[in-house]
């Protein structure tokens, strides 16, 4: 699961987007929801886009899995051009439907697996039960997605992503629709898996705590459009918790950059 | 509002014994079972119906307008042993399966070409529109010039009875599937064919079958009065022919007869072929109660 350094160039970062400019159409309009924005992420990254609603954090996201052609600028992933959706950039989304109704747990994980024709067979069904043991699923395996609470989908989708051991996993606001509790608990297992896989992850959110406590780098954006406001290291919190000084420290300094914008900025 | 000044008082108690009541979990008495059986409730409206039916021809007590339940049941069992009816059947079935498969052939392309491209959608939409509205016993005159007597008139318009029914379902169906699975679809990849095979159609399948089961019932109907129509070929003639010639005859217990043929093949298809593809798809995955 851990990134193959020996693929990447030394010194070249896993994904590097430049000046990227992100613009679609309603039927009315034509929306600027990302302007001239520029990230990089390192191996090993849980690299957390945050920002109101609106600034276009998820169209970021769509773009760097590939569903979303730029209007300006560029991504790469490991040096080359990303032109397309690919399995080198799981997603997971924010619903609960993202799986496949029709195919069990087990199903599910292994459909990407045998559509890519990257792990056939033995191997495959191997490693479906073993990320399935990880995420605690393997009891259940031969259910189908209708029997399972939101939580457990959840889990069942981050499973398929990660199975695939792709170069980043890409996380559009995978914990919003669950409940506080489950959610709470969704992200110490998201942590726990990052600590015996260390996979890159980027992962959207609109919740400042969930930044906070979820990322090692976090990128901030300011809304329509989506520019960056800030990048700020929050590595180490995840064990210390929201009762912390420091913590509620990055916090309020978060919640300041996102909220006491000088007017100025204030472009709708 | 003020909630301290009369505090209720708290309790803690060990749970009442509960053996008086035998099991927690018990079978309910076999009648209320009974009551709950789909099968058996259906089964006695039927029974009832027959018994109407039957207690009324006899009143009537004019075979010739109205036989008898038991007289008509009669003519058909004596025309099963003959093997009359059942070439009947045969022949309608065959001809049937024809349409049927060509029709849904038709819609398959149809809505491929309108989930690939937007002059696809737009062809599919204003083909539908015209069509759909129109008979399929309509346009038997038009076949009947163009293909004369025989099967292949039916099939063509079987064809215009399957066609639109499934795919403007069809089309419906891969309109509403939701947004997250295609994009999970193509983040592993998926184009083209393996895309609408992998992803839409099991995705859609909820509506693909309701078009299906339109269409067959289209299908079914259109052919029989078809049929009733086809008066040359004889011999080779299907259910319809075989109402239309006992008819001609006065035969009105085996008029009966042929309609009741008509009703049970399509609860079959219906209370057996479909049902059994519902419980094992879309009832396993949970997209249909």
């Amino acid at each position: 699961m851990a990134v193959d350094a020996a693929m990447a160039q030394p010194g070249d970062p896993l994904l590097e987007v430049r000046g990227l400019t992100l613009q679609y159409k309603t039927p009315d309009h034509l929306v600027t929801a990302i302007w001239r924005v520029h990230l990089t992420v390192e191996a090993g990254d849980r690299f957390v886009i945050l920002g109101p609603s609106g600034c276009g954090k998820s169209t970021l996201l769509k773009a760097i899995g590939g569903f979303m052609p730029p209007v300006e600028g560029s991504i790469a992933l490991r040096g080359r051009a990303v032109t397309r959706p690919g399995p080198d950039r799981m997603m997971v989304f924010q619903e609960f439907e993202q799986l496949m109704p029709w195919k069990t747990v087990l199903g599910n994980v292994l459909f990407p697996m045998h559509a890519t024709g990257r792990f056939r067979g033995r191997d495959a069904q191997d490693r479906a039960r073993a990320i399935l043991e990880k995420v605690q699923l393997a009891h259940a395996a031969d259910a189908y997605p209708h029997m399972l609470s939101g939580g457990m989908k959840m889990r069942v989708a981050i499973a398929r992503a990660m199975a695939m051991e792709p170069d980043i996993l890409l996380m559009d606001e995978p914990f919003a629709a669950l409940d506080a509790l489950t959610r709470r608990r969704m992200q110490e297992e998201l942590l726990g898996l990052w600590d015996q896989l260390n996979f890159t992850v980027m992962f959207v959110t609109h919740s400042i705590e969930e930044a906070v406590l979820v990322g090692s780098r976090i990128l901030v954006l300011s809304p329509h459009p989506g520019r960056v406001r800030a990048e700020l290291n929050s590595d180490g919190f995840r064990h210390r918790g929201a009762d912390d000084p420091a913590f509620s420290q990055l916090a309020r300094r978060i919640h300041g950059l996102l909220f006491d914008a000088p007017a100025a900025e204030e472009v709708v | 509002m003020n909630v301290d000044a009369k505090l209720r008082p708290e309790f803690e108690r060990i749970p009442a014994d509960v053996s008086s009541l035998g099991a927690v979990e018990r079978k309910l008495p076999p009648l209320q079972r009974l009551a709950g059986n789909v099968v058996l409730r259906r089964g006695l409206i039927l029974l009832a119906l027959a018994l109407l039916w039957q207690g009324y021809a006899m009143w009537l007590d004019n075979p010739l307008l109205f036989p008898t339940f038991t007289g008509t049941v009669s003519v058909l069992v004596r025309d099963l042993v003959t093997g009359e009816l059942l070439a009947r059947i045969g022949t309608s079935l065959e001809v049937l399966a024809l349409g049927y498969a060509a029709g849904v052939a038709a819609a398959a392309v149809l809505t491929t070409l309108a989930v690939a491209t937007p002059l696809g959608s737009d062809i599919l939409a204003t083909l539908t529109a015209m069509f759909n509205p129109l008979p399929a016993i309509a346009l038997l005159p038009l076949a009947l010039i163009w293909f004369g007597l025989g099967i292949p008139s039916l099939v063509f318009v079987l064809i215009h009875g399957t066609l639109w029914a499934i795919a403007l379902n069809t089309n419906t169906g891969f309109r509403a599937v939701p947004e997250v699975l295609r994009m999970s679809g193509r983040n592993y990849g998926l184009s083209g064919v393996r895309y609408v095979v992998h992803v839409l159609i099991p995705a859609a399948f909820p509506s693909i079958l309701a078009g299906l089961k339109i269409g067959w019932a289209f299908a079914w109907r259109t052919l029989i009065a078809a049929e009733l129509v086809f008066g040359v070929s004889a011999r080779s003639g299907g259910l319809g022919w075989y109402i239309f010639e006992a008819r001609e005859e006065l035969q009105t217990a085996r008029v009966f007869a042929g309609l009741l043929t008509v009703i049970v093949i399509g609860l079959l298809v219906e209370s057996v072929v479909f049902r059994a593809i519902e419980v094992r798809t879309v009832q396993r995955w949970g997209m249909q109660r």
